[in-house]
Order: C-alpha cells, then structure tokens, then sequence
C-alpha cells in the first residue's frame, strides 16, 4: 500500500492550514508556497516537519529547494513516503 | 523637526493589560476598589514549588491563532497593551519614519526557551521552532509591536530587570526630546509564571508563601509582609511631542516631565539599605523636569512587599524628598510584582491618577511598618491636588529609575 496523491493533497493541506494558516481550496498543485501562499522561509520549515511526521518521509534540506510548488511536495512526499 | 532637549513630553494613549483584567479600566477600577489579582497556583506541576502564588492575565481571545502561534507570551501581552494604547491615542497619524517603539522585558520569550527545552529534550533538533530565536529573544516584544504599527524610527528594548518598563519610558522621553521621534510607543512586558523562574525566585527567599491568603500575600510595608508574588502583563504608553500633539488635536492624559536614572554598584540583588542609587534618581528626575520636592504630591512606588525593599525604598523617599512627605501608593498590592512591566504599568496607573484626581489605596496594609516613614495610602483612594506624581522602579542589578508625571 502506497500514499496516493489525494491523501498527500488533503495531509498537506491540513498541515497547511494548521501552521500558516491557508484556506484549503488555495491548496492546488500549481500553487508555490512563497507567492501564491505566502509561506515564508521559517514557516515552511514547520511544514517541513509537521510532514515528516505526518507521512513518515524524511525531507532533506537539499530536497526541499527544488520544493517549489505544492504539486513538487505532492510528488516527493508521495514517492517517499509511507501510509500514516 | 527641531529639538527641544528639556521640557515635557505628552501622554496621549494608555494601555495595560494586567491581572486586574484586560485593559486600563480594568485596571482602575482594581487599584481603586484594591481588588487583588493574585491567586495559588494549583496542580501538578507548581505543587513542588515552595512559592505557587502568581498574579496572571487572560489572554482568552484577544489575538488571532495565528498570530499568536508564532510570538511569545510576552510579545502577546505588549501586542495587546499597545493595540489599546494606540487605539486610545486616536492612532496617531505620523510619518513611519517618525515613530519609534520602546517595550523592555526583564526576562523575554521565558516560556519559549523552557517549552522548546522540552522538545529538543523529547524529539531532537529537527522537531525545535524555526520561530524560537525570535520569540525568545528579549527585543521580541519591541519588535512585533514595531511591526504592528510600522514604526522605523528605531525600535528598542532596554533590560534592567524590575527597571526595564520604566527605562523604557525614560529612553523614550530622550527620543522625543533629541528629535529623533515624534512618537514613541514605550512600556514593557513579561510573561515568566513557569515553574524554573518560580524556583528561582524562591530559592532567594524573595517571594511571599502566604499559600493560605493569596489574596492577602502582596502586602507593600505591612510589618507581615514576606516577599513579592510573581504577576505577568504589560503596560504601554503612547508619547509625543507636544508640538506633535498639539497639532493634531491630541487628548493628552497628563505629561511625562522628566526621568531620572541612576545605579547602586552596591550588590547584584540587594537594595542598597541606606536607598541612595534610589534617591538619586529621584532628585534627577525631579531636576530634569525642573521641580523640586515640594512640588511633588504623589508618589507610586516600587514597593515589591519584600522585607528589605520596601524599607530601603522609603529611606530613598526621606534622603531625595526631606521632610516632604507625598502620598504613596503600591500598584503591587493588587496587581503582584510584573518584574519589567512593573514600572509601565505603574506609569499607566500614575497617569491615570493625575487626570483623575485620585490615589487608590495600598491593599494588605494593615500594620504599618515603623521602619517606613511615609504617608501612605490606606484603604480607602485619596484625593491628589498636586500636579506632580513621581513613579519608582528598581531593578536587579541595581538600576533605579525614577519618572516625573504631570498634570
């Protein structure tokens, strides 16, 4: 059993608006998090975490440049990640 | 803009945020009626402590999730303090470049630092705040409400313990009157009721373990008072030229005349008995707004409730005021001992007096210490006629500060 994509989307967006706030109909693939969510540099490393813990992924600092967009983090996480 | 180095400042909006309640009416109409905001501290983790009393604020409400989520207690009670301050001067239109913050703290984002200590402790480094730096750092305060209101003409944190909220007011009369600012918005702020300062605190014997009184352990000059009761909270003034205030059709409260600072170099916690740091700093202050110790009519002292403080303060009285002997109120017979709010909230309190004509009573002092030679407050509020109230703060480390309101 693998992660879909959907349960990543709806973990994410949760996590999403538990830290900063965003409404989760803003939470779409296309959406990067630092213009169109305004998630600044400290709070998407609480996104970060709270994903890691969440989805049982690890995501390394090197990882999380090329994080740009929320399809980006969809794919990682669900590439890597673990049924919670 | 020109600078006029002397000569008094205005005080157009008041704040606070205090164990008597949620904002200055609150805190009035506590002082006035000498309600006691002070309570024991009951469950699991004060049960240890051999001090648990503490004077604490409901924050229930006042700020959004969110924006609460990433500040510090401590910056969450200056945020509210200065919201009601600001509010209350008519949110002064002035250049942000003109607008300067002043908000010290004694201890800063305490609660941050011992919380995140528990969860580097529990779940390693990766699980730590991105936000703790900032909410611990002691400038917190300062800084989010610098923020808030956009201020850029500097934003400052002075720390000297128990002084910090009444330097702070000092710092912010040197703005306004070096021409550095328009406006300031000064105070202080704390938030450290948590068990290890508590301890602390304890462990110097300093704080009053009248458990079964609560209410009656905050006793400023009582012969059976035995140490201070920790309170949290924050107190804001808004300051501003009077040139400024005037031509914005400013409600001014009352003025602030002039401060005066001063230091013990005598021990790094104990007053100097004989209280002479203390009166110099009120004759500097008296001097610097051009008075002396008859003019003054009323005087809201530190007065913590500790053995030593107390008397040490009131020797100050007699060394800076002679036989002058104006009427004395202790705000921490209500309120507890804010440590570096302390000094804001009694500005605001001082404020309040003169406008209002009216000096709330000390609470818990039924027996008066023979060592403390003044007139004090008792019971029931007393009329002020003077123009001129003084407000004293001291601080750990031996800083004392002295503030001269007038009418």
């Amino acid at each position: 059993m693998t992660l879909t994509q959907t349960d990543v989307l709806t973990g994410l967006a949760e996590v999403l608006d538990e830290v900063s706030g965003v409404p989760a109909d803003k939470v779409v693939r296309e959406a990067t998090f630092e213009n169109d969510l305004e998630v600044d540099s400290l709070t998407m490393v609480e996104v970060v975490v709270a994903c890691e813990e969440r989805f049982g992924v690890r995501i390394p600092d090197e990882a999380l440049e090329n994080l740009r967009t929320v399809g980006d983090a969809i794919d990682y996480i669900a590439a890597a990640g673990v049924p919670a | 803009m020109t600078a006029a180095l002397a000569g008094p400042v205005a005080v157009t909006g008041l704040g606070a945020l205090t164990p008597l309640g949620p904002d200055v009416a609150a805190l009035t109409e506590g002082l006035l009626s000498g309600r006691s905001g002070v309570r024991l501290l009951e469950g699991e983790q004060w049960d240890a402590l051999p001090a648990r009393l503490a004077a604490t604020v409901d924050l229930e409400g006042r700020l959004e999730r969110l924006e609460a989520r990433t500040l510090d207690r401590v910056q969450q009670l200056a945020l509210v303090a200065a919201r009601e301050a600001w509010d209350d001067a008519g949110t002064p239109a002035v250049a942000p470049e003109r607008l300067a913050v002043v908000i010290g703290s004694g201890i800063g984002g305490a609660l941050t630092i011992l919380g995140q200590a528990d969860v580097l402790r529990e779940k390693g480094p990766r699980a730590v705040s991105p936000h703790l730096v900032p909410m611990l750092m002691p400038n917190g305060p300062a800084a989010t409400v610098g923020l808030a209101l956009g201020a850029r003409a500097g934003v400052h944190t002075p720390v000297s313990a128990c002084a910090s909220g009444a330097e702070a007011i000092a710092l912010a009369l040197d703005l306004l009157r070096s021409g550095r600012a328009d406006v300031v918005v000064a105070g202080g702020s704390e938030a450290c009721v948590h068990p290890l300062p508590m301890a602390g605190f304890a462990q110097m014997r300093a704080m009053s373990t009248r458990h079964d009184e609560p209410e009656a352990a905050s006793r400023p000059y009582d012969k059976g008072r035995d140490g201070f009761v920790l309170g949290e909270g924050a107190g804001v003034l808004v300051l501003e030229t009077e040139e400024h205030a005037r031509a914005r059709g400013a409600r001014v409260h009352a003025r602030l005349g002039g401060a005066g600072l001063a230091s013990d170099a005598h021990h790094i916690t104990a007053p100097d008995p004989a209280g002479s740091g203390a009166a110099r700093s009120i004759t500097l202050a008296l001097r610097d707004a051009g008075l002396t110790a008859t003019d003054v009519g009323h005087v809201n002292a530190h007065a913590t409730s500790t053995p030593l403080g107390d008397v040490a303060e009131a020797r100050a009285f007699t060394l800076a005021l002679g036989a002058h002997r104006p009427a004395v109120t202790a705000t921490k017979s209500c309120t507890g001992h804010l440590l570096g709010a302390a000094g804001a909230v009694e500005a605001v309190a001082t404020v309040v007096a003169l406008r209002d004509s009216v000096i709330p009573p000390i609470r818990n002092l039924d027996d008066m210490d023979d060592e403390a030679d003044i007139d004090a407050v008792r019971v029931v509020p007393r009329e002020l006629v003077h123009e001129v109230a003084l407000s004293t703060s001291f601080g750990f480390g031996g800083h004392d500060v002295s503030l001269v309101f007038l009418r």
